[in-house]
């Protein structure tokens, strides 16, 4: 093809902002970088008796902003519970006395890690332990808990007759 | 019938045979390519050229596709999503579906019937028309010279095809959701932000797309340079490229995803 170099030059010069406008576009728009940097966090260990649908990079959050992430879920084959890592921002502070809960947000929606801010004056560190954990809550327990209940009321109003 | 057992196991050996050893030309051919690329990057505008005719040409194609496979994808998302009173998902939906799979697998498709096209009938024809023997006669390496620049040009426009086409893509199905529709914009991009992770699943996506690009001008330089140098052959060779290197990228692709995105929620 006949083009004058400086054209061509122009051209390719365009197609390389584009490419870069689009994944700039791709990383700060659609993506979530810079809204959460985990390079600056700390890990925190919190241990569950059931962590339901709980998945890897579920966020964490706290008065219901994200303040961390999940990093690693594993069995803990001595307590037989489940160790779930959480990445938490450096510059969120959180007491020691700190509590965890696994949360559903909507009736179907993701499983998160609300983490609820306790009283002490020392600040959680890099590698401890949060001790107050609540599990998820597993449909069919509850249902089973409904339904025995129930059952056990209707009992109790037949025997009064 | 024996005999004629034995003629098809005869063919049936000779295909496969010939199989590999189109393969292991094709390798040879990339090594050969890679270590004569040494005049590409030290003569820069070569390269430049290249990204002009396999990136810069094939731009409106990769643009208008994605804007349309973005908007169909919100329009299709939408209705399903509807059902389950869900639709401020719509972001998640589109945004994943173009940055892990689509973006990267349609762009290259169309790369592939586009550019690899173009690529094998020029090559094919530059042989036909024995050029590739005039510059070795003149004491230049037609691998160094032609094959190589291309090889560049084309590897480093396929990323950016693919960035441009999932950007398209979103912009799409924005359009359709937000604007037509009229799903929420707020909840609409802060889903799609908390959902999509950079690492995870825009640079395993261009990752991908890089993989492919390989693929697809590996196959185009050595269809062309293989072909035989008759005007049939290069169209044959042309045809083969492009069914090839799209067989290529669609097993390429499940290869890639299944090491990829094993356990990534």
């Amino acid at each position: 093809m006949a083009m004058k170099r400086s054209t061509l030059d122009l051209w390719v010069g365009v197609f390389v902002a584009a490419g870069l406008a689009a994944l700039m576009f791709l990383a700060f728009k659609v993506g979530s970088m810079g809204a959460f940097d985990v390079a600056s966090s700390y890990t925190i260990k919190a241990e569950f008796e059931n962590v339901g649908g709980l998945k890897v990079r579920a966020p964490v959050k706290s008065a219901g902003v994200v303040v961390g992430r999940v990093s690693d879920i594993h069995f803990n084959p001595e307590t037989y519970e489940a160790e779930v890592m959480l990445n938490i921002g450096e510059r969120f502070k959180f007491p020691k006395d700190s509590s965890v809960a696994i949360m559903t947000s909507g009736l179907l929606g993701e499983q998160y890690i609300a983490l609820e801010a306790g009283g002490d004056d020392k600040m959680l560190a890099d590698g401890e332990t949060l001790k107050i954990t609540q599990s998820a809550v597993v449909l069919e327990n509850l249902i089973g808990q409904f339904l025995y209940n129930k059952g056990d009321g209707d009992d109790s109003g037949k025997t009064a007759k | 019938m024996i005999d004629g057992i034995t003629a098809f196991l005869r063919q049936l050996g000779a295909r496969f045979t010939n199989a590999i050893w189109r393969l292991g030309m094709a390798s040879r051919f990339l090594v050969l390519t890679l270590m004569y690329s040494g005049t590409s990057f030290r003569r820069f505008h070569l390269v430049i050229k290249e990204v002009f005719n396999a990136g810069v040409l094939s731009l409106i194609i990769i643009l208008v596709s994605g804007l349309f496979v973005g908007m169909v994808l919100g329009l299709q998302g939408y209705e399903t999503l509807q059902t389950y009173g869900s639709e401020e998902a719509l972001g998640v939906l589109v945004a994943l579906s173009l940055v892990r799979e689509l973006g990267p697998v349609v762009a290259a498709l169309l790369f592939a019937s586009r550019a690899g096209s173009a690529i094998t009938a020029e090559i094919g024809l530059m042989k036909a028309t024995e050029q590739l023997s005039a510059l070795e006669m003149m004491a230049l390496n037609p691998i160094a010279r032609v094959i190589a620049p291309r090889f560049w040009g084309a590897v480093i426009s396929m990323p950016m095809l693919a960035a441009m086409f999932s950007a398209m893509g979103v912009f799409g199905g924005y359009l359709v959701g937000v604007v037509l529709l009229g799903v929420d914009e707020g909840a609409f991009w802060s889903q799609m932000q908390a959902a999509v992770d950079f690492r995870d699943d825009i640079v395993n996506g261009i990752i991908k797309s890089a993989v492919f690009g390989v693929a697809i001008t590996l196959i185009a330089l050595f269809e062309g340079y293989d072909a035989p140098p008759t005007a049939e052959g290069v169209s044959r060779a042309t045809t083969r490229t492009v069914v090839t290197s799209s067989l290529a990228v669609l097993a390429l692709d499940f290869v890639l995803t299944s090491f990829m995105f094993r356990g990534v929620g």
